[in-house]
C-alpha cells in the first residue's frame, strides 16, 4: 500500500531525508520514531504529495506521489503536525468545507461529519467556533478532518500530542479500529509506548536515515539480543545451578527463580521445563521478561551515533 | 474547467465568509467606505459653492468625476491587507497545510484565494461609489454620464484586480506577513503615481485616454495573475521557512549560468552564445516588431506634430550636426567613450524599467530612438527632402552595429522581465530570474557592448565624414 525506494529530500544544502526505503502492506500500522528534526514530517509530506522528493520514488495506494499527486492526495488522510484549523469557523462548517474539497456530496458530508463528531465526542460543539476549543478537542477535530473522506491511507503526525489520557485513549482506540478496517496507517510519534501498542512495524529515523526497521519483536531481537525468560520455582535453589539444555544460557538466578536466554523459544522452552521437572524443581510460572521499545530505541540511536563517530574518525 | 472553478469557488466562499466574520477587518472597511464618500460629498459641495463665487464652474465640473474615481480607489488600498495575508498569513498561522494536502490543484488553490481577496475590496469600492453618487444626487442633483460611470467602474475594477493580484503574488512568495506588508510598497507607490496620472487626465477632461489606462492596467493585472499561477506551488509554500538573502549563492548561480560549459572565451562564443541566441528567438522577434512599430509610430507622429520645413534643410542639418560634433569631442577617442557610455546608460535604465514592468517599459525605452528616426525621416520627407539621404548620412553607418545591438538588448530585457510570468518548473521565482539575468549578461557582454563599441567608433570617426560628404552635395 505504501512503498518508498531511496526516498530523499534535500533543502538547499540540508539533507532532510536520505534514502528511505519502506514497504508497508495493506492494513498495517507503521510507527515512524525519531528525535525532533529527524525527517519524520518531511517523509510524511512527501508521502502526501506536498513535497517533491529530490531523489527516489514513493507509491501510495498504488499511485506515484509525483506523477499522480492529485490521486495520492485524494486517497490519503493527513493529520498534520499543527492542527491547521480555522479559528473563527464552527466545527461543523469546517468539516463541511473539507468535505467539499474532497468531492463528497452534501448528504455524504453531513453523514460523515455527524458520525465523526459523535465518535470523538464533539457533537455538542458542532456550532462552536474552533478558536474556543481546547487543545485536545482541536486534535480530535483535526483527526476527524483526516478521516472525513474515508481514506484507505492515513498519515498521522503526532496524533495524541496535547491530549489528556482519556482523549488519547479514544484516539488510540480509533486508530486500532481503523487498522482493523484494512487501512494503512503511518504514525509519527515520540510516544514509544503508543508506538509499541499500535504499530505492527517500527521504523526509527535519525538525521533523515532509517536506522532500524521491522516488527517490534524483530527489533528487540536485533537490538537487544535473544528473548529472556524467567521461571519461578516452587522450591528454593539454595545456591544450586540447575543444568539446562544445549543452546540455552542461564543469565541470572535468585533463591526461587532463574532467567535464561534462548534464540529458539519454541523448541527450547518445553525442554527447559522438562529438564527442571526431571531435576525435581517444580515450576510455578514461565514468562518472557518484558523489554521496552524505549530500550530498542535508545540502543538503535546509540549504535547509529557510534557508527557515525567511527566514520568521522 | 467548470469543475476547476467550482472547487476554487469553495475556497473563495470560505475565505470571504471568514473575512466577514472578523469585525476588526470589516468594521474599518465599512466605516471608511461610508464615511469617506460622505466626506467627498461634503468636499464636492464646498468646492461647488466656492468656485461659483468666481464664476468658475469648470473646476467643480472636473472635480466631481475625479472624486468619484478616488472614492472607488480608497477602499481598495485599505483592504489590500486581506490580499497581502492570503497565503503568508495562513502560513504564519500554520493553517495552510491541510488545504495543501487536499486533492485541489495548485491553480485551484491560487484562484480561490485570489477571488477571495478581490471580493471585499471590490464590494467596498462599489459601495463607496454608490454612497458618493447618492449623496451627490441628493445634495446637488448631479448624475454622471453613463459612459463616465462605466469608465470609472471599469477603472476601479481593473485597479482592484491589479492591486490584489500583485498583493497575492507577494503573499504567495514571502515567508512572513511583515515582509509582505513591506513589499506592498512596490504595489502602492506605483499605483499612487498612476492615480496621479489619471487625476491629470480627469482634470484635463480627456476621458478617452482613460480607456488606454484601463487597457494597460488590465494587461498588467493579467500578467500578474499569470505570474502568481506560474510560481505558486505547494513545495515552496511549505518547504521554505525563511527568506535568506544569500548573495554568494545568487552570484554563484549567475556566474555558473553565464559561463555554461565553456572552457575558454572562444569556446563560449562558439558554443554558449548561439544557445542563448536560440533561446531568445521569440523575444528577438517581438523586439524586432517593437522597433518597426517604433518607426511607424514616429512616422505617424510627424503628421500630427510636423517640424517646420525651413528647419529641415540639409544645409541647416549639416551645420547643426558639425557644431554638435565639436561640442561632444568627436573625432577623438574621448568621443567614442561618450557615445558608448551614453548607450550603456540607456540600456541599463531600460533594464531597470523592464525588470519592474515585465520587460514592457524596457522595450518601450529602447523603441524611442526608432520613434525619433521615424519621426525625423517622415518630417524630412514632408519637407520635400529625401529621407533615404538622411538615413544614409546620419543613421546607417553606425546604425549597422547599433540597431542590432538595440534589438538584442531589448530582447534580453524583455526576456528578463517576462521570466516572472513564465513557469520555471522546479525553480523558485528568484532562481529563474537569476538564470535570465545570466542570459541578459551573456548578451550584454558577448554582443551588445562590443556592438555598441563598434557603433561608437563608427559614429565618431566615420559617420561625420559620410554625413559631411553626402549632405554637403
Amino acid at each position: 500500500m505504501i512503498c518508498t525506494e531511496d526516498l530523499s529530500k534535500k533543502f538547499d544544502e540540508f539533507q532532510a531525508v536520505d534514502a528511505v526505503s519502506l514497504d508497508i502492506p495493506d492494513g498495517r500500522v507503521l510507527a515512524l520514531l525519531g528525535p525532533n528534526g529527524a525527517g519524520k514530517t518531511t517523509t510524511v509530506r512527501m508521502l502526501s504529495s506536498i513535497l517533491i522528493p529530490s531523489r527516489g520514488r514513493a507509491w501510495v495506494a498504488g499511485f506515484d506521489t509525483v506523477i499522480q499527486a492529485a490521486q495520492v492526495r485524494a486517497c490519503v488522510g493527513v493529520l498534520t503536525e499543527n492542527h491547521g484549523l480555522y479559528n473563527r469557523m464552527p466545527a461543523g462548517e469546517y468539516l463541511n468545507f473539507f468535505g467539499q474539497l474532497y468531492g463528497l456530496d452534501a448528504q455524504q458530508r453531513q453523514a460523515q461529519a455527524n458520525k465523526l463528531l459523535e465518535h470523538f465526542g464533539l457533537a455538542p460543539n458542532v456550532r462552536q467556533p474552533i478558536g474556543e476549543f481546547s487543545k485536545g478537542m482541536r486534535q480530535k477535530l483535526a483527526l476527524a478532518r483526516a478521516l472525513l473522506h474515508n481514506p484507505p491511507v492515513l498519515l498521522l503526525d503526532e496524533p495524541t500530542s496535547a491530549m489528556d489520557p482519556e482523549s488519547a485513549r479514544l484516539v488510540r482506540d480509533a486508530i486500532r479500529t481503523l487498522r482493523s478496517e484494512e487501512r494503512t496507517i503511518v504514525i509519527c510519534t515520540h510516544n514509544l509506548a503508543e508506538a509499541e501498542e499500535l504499530a505492527d512495524q517500527i521504523a526509527i529515523i535519525r538525521q533523515g536515515r532509517i536506522i532500524a526497521n521491522g516488527s517490534p519483536q524483530e527489533l528487540k531481537m536485533r537490538m537487544l539480543g535473544a528473548a529472556e525468560y524467567e521461571i519461578r520455582l516452587a522450591v528454593h535453589l539454595n545456591g544450586a545451578r540447575p543444568s539446562l539444555p544445549e543452546g540455552v544460557r542461564l543469565t541470572a538466578s535468585g533463591s526461587d527463580w532463574l532467567r535464561f536466554q534462548t534464540g529458539n523459544p519454541l523448541n527450547s522452552n518445553p525442554l527447559v521445563l522438562k529438564y527442571l521437572v526431571e531435576q525435581g524443581l517444580p515450576i510455578v510460572s514461565l514468562q518472557e521478561v518484558p523489554r521496552s521499545l524505549e530500550q530498542v530505541y535508545l540502543q538503535a540511536i546509540s549504535a547509529a551515533e557510534m557508527e557515525q563517530g567511527a566514520r568521522v574518525r | 474547467m467548470f469543475d476547476n472553478l467550482r472547487l476554487a469557488w469553495v475556497i473563495t466562499r470560505r475565505e470571504v465568509r471568514d473575512t466577514f466574520r472578523d469585525w476588526r477587518i470589516i468594521f474599518p472597511i465599512i466605516v471608511l467606505t461610508l464615511v469617506f464618500p460622505a466626506l467627498m460629498n461634503f468636499t464636492a459641495r464646498q468646492a461647488i459653492n466656492f468656485v461659483e463665487q468666481y464664476n468658475a464652474p469648470l473646476i467643480a465640473e472636473r472635480m466631481i468625476p475625479f472624486l468619484l474615481m478616488i472614492v472607488g480607489f480608497f477602499p481598495i488600498s485599505v483592504s489590500l491587507v486581506i490580499a497581502l495575508e492570503s497565503f503568508v498569513g495562513e502560513k504564519e498561522r500554520r493553517s495552510i497545510e491541510p488545504l495543501l494536502c487536499s486533492p485541489l490543484s495548485d491553480s485551484q488553490i491560487y484562484l480561490g484565494k485570489l477571488l477571495a481577496a478581490m471580493i471585499p475590496p471590490l464590494a467596498a469600492s462599489y459601495m463607496g461609489i454608490c454612497v458618493y453618487l447618492i449623496g451627490l444626487y441628493l445634495q446637488v442633483g448631479w448624475t454622471p454620464k453613463p459612459i463616465l460611470l462605466v469608465q470609472i467602474i471599469t477603472l476601479t475594477t481593473v485597479q482592484a484586480i491589479l492591486m490584489v493580484s500583485g498583493a497575492v503574488v507577494v503573499s504567495s512568495q514571502t515567508t512572513s506577513v511583515r515582509a509582505a506588508n513591506l513589499l506592498a510598497s512596490f504595489i502602492i507607490i506605483p499605483m499612487a503615481f498612476l492615480i496621479q496620472g489619471e487625476s491629470i487626465i480627469m482634470f484635463w477632461a480627456r476621458y478617452n485616454i482613460l480607456w488606454w489606462a484601463i487597457l494597460g492596467q488590465a494587461l498588467i493585472a493579467g500578467l500578474l495573475i499569470r505570474t502568481g499561477l506560474a510560481y505558486f506551488n505547494r513545495e515552496e509554500m511549505l518547504g521554505r521557512e525563511l527568506d535568506v538573502l544569500n548573495f554568494r549563492w545568487a552570484g554563484k548561480r549567475v556566474v555558473q549560468s553565464f559561463q555554461g560549459q565553456a572552457l575558454s572565451i572562444l569556446d563560449w562564443y562558439r558554443t554558449e552564445l548561439p544557445v542563448t541566441l536560440l533561446q531568445l528567438k521569440l523575444p528577438i522577434a517581438v523586439s524586432a516588431i517593437g522597433l518597426v512599430v517604433g518607426v511607424t509610430a514616429g512616422t505617424s507622429l510627424a503628421k500630427e506634430f510636423p517640424i517646420p520645413a525651413e528647419l529641415l534643410s540639409f544645409s541647416l542639418l549639416k551645420q547643426g550636426f558639425v557644431e554638435g560634433l565639436e561640442m561632444i569631442k568627436f573625432y577623438s577617442p574621448a568621443g567614442v567613450g561618450v557615445v558608448w557610455f551614453h548607450n550603456l546608460r540607456a540600456v541599463l535604465i531600460a533594464t531597470l524599467l523592464g525588470t519592474f514592468s515585465f520587460g514592457v517599459l524596457g522595450l518601450l525605452t529602447l523603441m524611442l530612438p526608432m520613434v525619433i528616426i521615424g519621426y525625423i525621416s517622415a518630417n524630412i520627407a514632408l519637407a520635400g527632402n529625401s529621407p533615404l539621404l538622411f538615413l544614409a548620412a546620419l543613421v546607417l553607418p553606425h546604425g549597422i552595429f547599433e540597431i542590432p545591438a538595440i534589438l538584442l538588448a531589448s530582447a534580453s530585457i524583455l526576456n528578463l522581465g517576462a521570466t516572472l510570468t513564465a513557469p520555471a518548473h522546479g525553480k523558485t521565482i528568484g532562481e529563474a530570474w537569476l538564470i535570465s539575468l545570466a542570459k541578459w549578461a551573456r548578451m550584454m557582454v558577448g554582443l551588445v557592448l562590443p556592438l555598441f563599441l563598434l557603433a561608437a567608433l563608427v559614429e565618431v570617426f566615420i559617420t561625420p565624414l559620410v554625413a559631411v560628404r553626402l549632405l554637403g552635395r
